[in-house]
């Protein structure tokens, strides 16, 4: 029994220390909430050190409002509840005055509750589905307007592709993609019978019957093109069995969303050559920003091969406006802070600028890139900066919605009946 | 047989009073009610704690003392999980869906109200219409008592299946495994009604209540997990306790023999079986509103497994020994896969306990299991004296490792 | 008067103007070749490069009659034509140092020069242009003495003819030298026959040709024949000229009747979400029709409202379901062909049932082979445990880290060693040794003290598993590592559009042959699988005959190790090779065993063959959730084996233990 009981003593004892932590106004704590462990660590550890690079380049630069900054990380290990217990511990106990986390889906939904209840600010840098829009989050990866759609109108217009196979693992944002894709292409005309839609499970391995499948769509005479939402290692099976069926990128070509430097930098890319990807950032765009970026990248991390990605350039302008926003607030307290948000104005790393709209979510161009030998992307189609859309105008119950923080105050505001939904966001 | 319940397990005394003491201390060292010297998020971290000392007691009752090594009840633990945040899922969405359609100028009619709500809980999934498994989710009397219906049914149709014909030791491992991959891989797809890889999430919030802050809610929520697992730990002992206790021991070291006494041992393990399921089920509808979400990752075969390497490493075959192992384990894998624990720095290489803790358990469960098989619990042998018989031959039932308590006495 | 001469003044302006611009455009191509002076023309077209606008832009260069345009074509497509932005011309360009480019002129052939790359712009076509580029080639390839120029050309066509090219297709059959191309050329000719030949018995004859073929091209060819869209008579007055495929019924699932009143151009209907809106434009004093708006919560005081509101005659009318379905009913709908001919559409109807019912022999046929693939990597999955398990009786939980060792041993090996068909020469064996180790190592250190623990052999083998993943991932990282197969292993064969299975599953197939076939010599025609069967039914009597119990078990256990670890160098191959390739297999592997019957083979390989055409099975009747068929695939085993708990073949008598 004494054992437990200095078992007992113990935790306590740990809790009274993590209680007494006590908050300052210097330095300005900036929360890193990425996984360093498990299956998501590979992606979202790039992201911790993006972010810990950012933070000391800032600290060279002066700080913010005289103040240095200071990278709190915590580890999330790609579990979700505990994504929600260390923002948690993040806003309460370390008290940071923002947040810059999270990678899935299903990761932010978790999140969701606490950062509203505590009032706390997160950055998300990922490509995502829509439908959401949190007082307390700002959206710095693309809305579907900003990457699926877009790669759609390219395989629609430039690519003259008539019939669709949407691919996708087995989790919410492809779900909700297709979801819209699907409606979308019926507006555009492209019939309910050709458009074929399937999930795999993550890390599926056994692509043969899919392939076929897709194949077989071109028996009636139509152009098919692939929309891939499939995510992670079940790419190589995919693009390999696509490549020994003989099926070129000219025959049947594939764009994928989830595809990007990162994951192709450890991929035998000889499969993959011509095929597409779709993002606001690829490393091979040719400015000198995105020059200084990656010199300051390979600087940071010590390895000249490390690749850069979009997620990245999300952080970089993400930060870069929040540091921007602090500095006109002249405080971090968060309802400030989001006030100063909005209308912030930051060059892209691809050219052109990034503005941060009243629906939390950014201007920022698109690009097309097909898939190089060296596992780099030939960017072969550039668009104007394209606003962000919470809730996507292709779903009927969504498109009536719209997201205005500043001057309709709500995130979920429905156009036909003039009412505000809901304050707070669905999770 | 004159002696009463409690005086023939004083174990179980010294545990409730330990529980009660470890409740009041954290009561009063809460943001809440007392000093704010543990932080919110940390009084959810114990309450969580508390209710996977639950179903590690259910683990050990079927495990420790039947000798089935279930690896499904986990799934239990978070089908129970499910049933309840389907009930705060739906209440919480009416509330908000009611509100701002009541301001609208003509009031919703009921089935616009329906539609509100499936829209606003399926659109993350792309979908609106309320699938046939949330029927009940209106009702919190139903949603609650599905919490151990779910549960307990499944595990009676499985139990009567695999223990009618006969499947016995590792099949039965391998069949439970089975079944939890299934039940994983089910709720995985956004068909099966439960939002897929998305779970439910937003269960801290409960209906109603969105004044109070989460400083209150998980304090709630801490004492009853404290309650559950004091009341659980009884109901266990006391099922261990009698006859039935000795029954189900039996079957645990010689199952045949046991049934040509005139046993019905299907039926005693079907029982329990059932109820252990039921207690995980109770055990997860209280994890996971403090959890916040739960999703089917959560359900994976992995999870069962680790319930039993909690027990293993507590020791099987005594209660506190299940609840010491989970508490144990779980918080040491807190501390160190939260990125707390300072890194090593051996000149040549600098160990992270990230990235190391998961083989340092791994292998630390090959040692236990090897030169330790009573855990954590066989130092309280060493304390009151206890021993293990010392017998000659081969082992008289698989269950090397667990303590029969009446033989020690004698 | 004065207004003419004002016009005539005007126009004088205007033409001298334009004669200026004109000089000066003429001034600076002047000295342009007649190719660069035709890119010029179009060099908004060729910068802008989308597919939509680029036509006239090919088009002319096409058709400029000049040496040049097929070479500007190719290197077009090939992407090594560059603008030089300090005059906007365009060059064939090639890298020809770091960032310097070597410029070649489209009309001269000349080198003009060496540039560095900023001060040019390269020319990027999306595929789309290149797929136009390439039919527009086409003329000048189909005669082409290189012979990958020609097959170039035969492969545009197949992806995208035109009516034009039909009659050059024609004209150079006769002249190919190359077998293979010429029979490609002749069957692109009877498909282009079929679309775009003016004459109806010809085409007729090529459709008849072409029946009961089971390639995608020729369903492609002939299915957009057939295509018909549904139109509708409200009156039943049907046009006698329409190529009429059938009438449709209202009703039916190809025309719900919601949709079929849409067509009718009728008054609209009114849907739920109508009404409520209507209601609420008309909300007078808090009322709408007389009816308090507090009421309308319930839906038949909307419908009161709504009632009386047309009753006021404030809103018009609305079709009630009856006299929609009454519409419905009065209308005639019919599919018409979108092909005007008759003749036509029968025939390639004709053709394309015989097609439909080879297609689905086919594909019944390509299903099983795919189930017959996945049944034999189930099965090179399982062997291992078949012996560990099925003959020992011991429960591996970390064989699938013998599995992930093998894929990464073999990814190691392929990092020394790039030949790739040397790589895995050596990868095979080295796999082999590396888990074959490993495996003696378990059996030592661990499992030898539990061989009376069952249980407890899980437990301890899981906690092996676990640190042996987190290894891995702290070694090779998460991400998924590449395992290239030898290109001989790259393809695929194809027996016809509809069957093709590649070729590393074959090889898959034939190693779980082999492995089969090894087992079977090992466990039959050697000392060491005489006493491993000794050892297994009765080890203290093995003892007593002069056996060694223990070496006996640490080869049995190795060898199991062992071939994991080649069946993980061919999982590697067809999937990829992460830290969780194992525990993909590890529960399936144990199910295939279990399924199958413990301790032998056959039944190992019976139920390998089971569950991959279950799997198949179920994959196939819902193609779009793959997840399913993995849940009910599991749920199915669950169900068998409460019917035969000792597997398809049970041992029976003394072997079957306990």
């Amino acid at each position: 029994m004494k054992f437990m009981k200095s078992i007992l003593a113990g935790t306590v004892a740990t809790a009274a220390l993590t209680g007494t932590a006590m908050a300052q106004d210097c330095p300005i704590k900036v929360g890193v909430l990425h996984s360093l462990s498990g299956t998501m660590a590979i992606s979202e550890t790039t992201l911790k050190d993006t972010m810990e690079m950012l933070v000391a380049k800032q600290n060279e630069a002066g700080g913010v409002l005289g103040c240095d900054l200071e990278a709190v990380v915590v580890d999330p290990a790609s579990d979700w509840p505990l994504f929600a217990e260390k923002a948690r511990e993040l806003l309460t106990v370390h008290d940071v005055d923002v947040i810059f986390g999270n990678w899935t889906s299903v990761s932010r939904k978790s999140v969701l509750p606490v950062i509203e209840e505590l009032n706390g600010l997160l950055f998300y840098p990922v490509q995502y589905e829509g439908e959401e829009s949190s007082k307390n989050v700002f959206y710095t990866g693309a809305a579907p307007n900003q990457q699926a759609i877009p790669a759609t109108d390219y395989f629609l217009e430039e690519l003259g592709v008539e019939k669709f196979a949407l691919l996708g693992t087995d989790y919410v944002y492809p779900r909700t993609t297709n979801n819209i894709l699907e409606s979308y292409l019926q507006e555009k005309g492209i019939a309910e019978e050709d458009i074929f839609v399937n999930y795999t499970p993550f890390g599926h391995s056994d692509w043969s019957k899919i392939v076929a499948d897709v194949v077989a769509l071109g028996a009636d005479g139509k152009k098919v093109g692939v929309i891939s939402t499939i995510n992670g290692d079940a790419n190589v099976g995919f693009y390999k069995e696509l490549a020994a069926a003989g099926i070129s990128s000219q025959d049947i070509p594939v764009v994928a969303f989830s595809v990007g430097e990162e994951e192709l930098s450890g991929l035998d890319t000889t499969n993959l050559v011509g095929h597409l990807a779709a993002w606001n950032y690829f490393m091979s765009a040719d400015t000198d920003a995105n020059e200084q970026f990656i010199a300051d990248w390979h600087e940071f991390i010590g390895d000249d091969s490390r690749v850069t990605n979009d997620p990245m350039e999300a952080h970089y302008i993400g930060f870069n406006m929040w540091v921007n926003a602090v500095e006109d607030a002249g405080t971090t307290e968060v309802d400030a802070v989001r006030d100063a948000m909005y209308g912030q104005e930051f060059p892209n790393l691809t050219g052109g600028t990034a503005v941060m709209n009243v629906n939390h979510h950014l201007s920022k161009p698109v690009l097309i890139g097909e898939i190089l030998e060296d596992g780099q992307f030939d960017i072969i189609s550039q668009t104007e900066e394209v606003p962000g859309d919470a809730w996507t105008d292709y779903l009927p119950e969504s498109a009536v919605l719209v997201s205005d923080w500043k001057d309709l105050g709500c995130g979920m505001y429905n156009t036909e009946t003039e009412t505000c939904v809901q304050i707070k966001s669905n999770y | 047989m004159n002696r009463s319940f409690i005086g023939r397990n004083p174990s179980i005394l010294i545990f409730l009073l330990v529980l009660a003491i470890f409740t009041i201390g954290v009561t009063f060292m809460s943001e809440a009610f007392g000093a704010g010297m543990i932080s919110t998020s940390f009084v959810k971290t114990l309450g969580k704690t508390l209710c996977l000392a639950l179903v590690a007691v259910a683990m050990d009752l079927i495990w420790g003392y039947a000798g089935i090594l279930s690896l499904g009840h986990f799934a239990f633990f978070g089908l129970g999980g499910y049933m309840i945040g389907m009930w705060l899922m739906y209440e919480r969405t009416r509330e908000i869906v009611e509100s701002s359609m009541m301001e609208a100028p003509i009031p919703p009619t009921e089935q616009e109200i329906v539609d509100g709500i499936g829209n606003q809980i399926f659109g993350v999934v792309g979908s609106s219409e309320f699938p046939a498994v949330w029927a009940f989710a209106d009702s919190l009397v139903l949603q609650l008592a599905l919490v151990v219906l779910v549960p307990g049914l499944l595990a009676f149709v499985f139990g009567w299946l695999a223990f009618r014909s006969r499947v016995t030791g590792v099949y039965l491992s391998i069949l439970t495994q089975a079944m939890t991959l299934a039940l994983s891989l089910y709720l995985f797809q956004n068909d099966s009604g439960l939002r897929g890889n998305n779970g439910l999430s937003g269960l801290q919030n409960l209906p109603g209540l969105d004044d109070v802050s989460q400083d209150y809610v998980s304090m709630w929520f801490f004492w009853g997990s404290a309650l559950a697992l004091a009341l659980g730990y009884v109901f266990a002992a006391w099922i261990v306790s009698g006859k039935f206790g000795s029954v189900i021991r039996g079957i645990r070291d010689n199952e045949a023999r046991v049934r040509f006494l005139g046993y019905s041992v299907e039926g005693y393990k079907l029982f329990l079986f059932t109820v252990t399921a039921m207690i995980a089920g109770i055990a997860g509808a209280l994890y996971y509103p403090q959890a916040g979400i739960i999703n089917p990752a959560e359900i994976a075969p992995i999870a069962s497994i680790y319930l039993a390497v909690w027990v293993a490493i507590g020791g099987r075959g005594r209660l506190y020994g299940a609840v010491i192992g989970a508490v144990f384990v779980s918080l040491v894998s807190t501390y160190f896969t939260g990125g707390q624990a300072p890194d090593i720095n051996l000149g040549f290489y600098t160990i992270q306990w990230v990235d190391w803790w998961t083989i340092l358990l791994g292998l630390s469960f090959v040692l236990v299991t090897l030169f330790a098989p009573q855990g954590i619990g066989g130092l309280f042998d060493l304390v009151s004296g206890r021993h293990h018989p010392d017998r000659h031959g081969a082992d008289l039932g698989p269950d090397h490792g667990s303590l029969r308590e009446e033989e020690a006495e004698e | 008067m004065l207004k003419r001469l004002l016009v005539i003044v005007l126009a004088a302006v205007c033409l001298a103007t334009l004669a200026k611009a004109q000089d000066a455009a003429t001034q600076a191509t002047d000295d342009l070749g007649p190719m660069q002076q035709v890119l010029q023309e179009h060099a908004d077209l060729i910068v802008e490069s989308s597919r939509r606008t680029i036509g006239p832009a090919i088009d002319a260069v096409a058709n400029s009659g000049l040496e040049a345009a097929q070479t500007v074509l190719e290197v077009w497509q090939a992407r090594d034509m560059y603008q030089r932005i300090e005059d906007g011309l365009f060059f064939a360009a090639e890298e020809t140092g770091d960032d310097i480019f070597t410029l070649t002129d489209f009309d001269t052939g000349v080198v003009v020069g060496e540039v560095p790359d900023d001060a040019l712009e390269q020319i990027k076509p999306n595929s789309g242009i290149r797929s136009l580029i390439g039919t527009a080639l086409v003329s000048f390839q189909l005669n082409d003495p290189d012979r990958a120029k020609r097959d170039e050309a035969i492969s545009s066509l197949e992806r995208r003819g035109n009516a034009e090219l039909l009659t050059p297709l024609r004209n150079s059959i006769d002249g190919e030298p190359d077998p293979a191309l010429k029979e490609r050329k002749m069957r692109v000719e009877r498909l282009m026959t079929i679309t775009y030949d003016p004459d109806e018995d010809a085409r007729i004859e090529a459709i008849e040709e072409m029946a009961g073929d089971l390639g995608v091209d020729v369903r492609a060819t002939l299915n957009p024949l057939v295509a018909t869209t549904i139109r509708v008579f409200p009156d039943g007055n049907v046009p006698a000229d329409l190529n009429i495929a059938r009438e449709v019924e209202p009703g039916s699932e190809e025309l719900p009747v919601a949709e079929a009143y849409e067509m009718l151009d009728g008054p609209p209907m009114v849907s739920s979400d109508d009404l409520r809106a209507t209601l609420q434009d008309n909300i007078v004093d808090g009322r709408v029709g007389g009816i308090p708006v507090a009421e309308l919560f319930d839906p038949e005081r909307r419908e009161a409202a709504y009632g009386a509101l047309v009753d006021a005659g404030t809103i018009p009318p609305r079709p009630t379901a009856e006299e929609a379905a009454q519409a419905v009913e009065d209308a005639t709908f019919v599919a018409v062909y979108a092909e005007p001919n008759p003749a036509i559409t029968a025939a390639a109807n004709r053709a394309l049932g015989k097609i439909d019912t080879n297609v689905g022999l086919n594909q019944f046929l390509d299903l099983g082979l795919d189930a017959l693939s996945l049944g034999s990597i189930y099965f090179l999955a399982a062997i291992g445990l078949a012996i560990t398990f099925g003959v020992m009786g011991v429960i591996n939980m970390a064989h699938g880290e013998f599995i992930m060792m093998g894929a990464y041993t073999g990814y190691v090996v392929q990092q020394i060693i790039p030949n790739h068909t040397a790589s895995i020469i050596v990868a095979i064996p080295l796999a082999f040794a590396v888990t074959f180790a490993a495996g003696v190592a378990m059996e030592r250190l661990v499992i030898r003290w539990l061989y009376n623990r069952p249980l407890e052999t899980l437990l301890a083998t899981f906690g092996i598993s676990i640190a042996l993943q987190q290894l891995a991932k702290n070694i090779f990282g998460t991400q998924a590592r590449p395992l290239t197969s030898p290109d001989w292993l790259g393809g695929s064969v194809v027996l016809n559009d509809v069957v093709s299975i590649s070729t590393v599953r074959i090889a898959i197939f034939v190693l779980a042959l082999v492995f089969l076939c090894v087992f079977l010599f090992i466990m039959k025609r050697t000392r060491l699988g005489l006493e491993t069967r000794a050892v297994t039914q009765n080890p203290g009597m093995a003892g007593a005959m002069g056996i060694n119990p223990g070496r006996v078990n640490m080869l049995t256990f190795g060898l199991g190790s062992g071939i994991a670890g080649i069946a993980g160098v061919a999982i590697g191959l067809y999937a990829q090779v992460t830290s969780e390739i194992g525990q993909a297999y590890i529960v399936q592997s144990f199910m295939t065993v279990v399924v199958g019957g413990v301790g032998n083979i056959w039944g190992t390989l019976l139920g390998a063959g089971l569950i991959g055409a279950l799997h198949k099975g179920i994959e196939w009747f819902n193609p779009s959730n793959t997840l399913a068929a993995q849940t009910y695939m599991i749920i199915f085993i669950i169900i068998f084996i409460q019917f035969r708990p000792r597997g398809i073949i049970a041992l029976k008598g003394r072997a079957a233990g306990d």
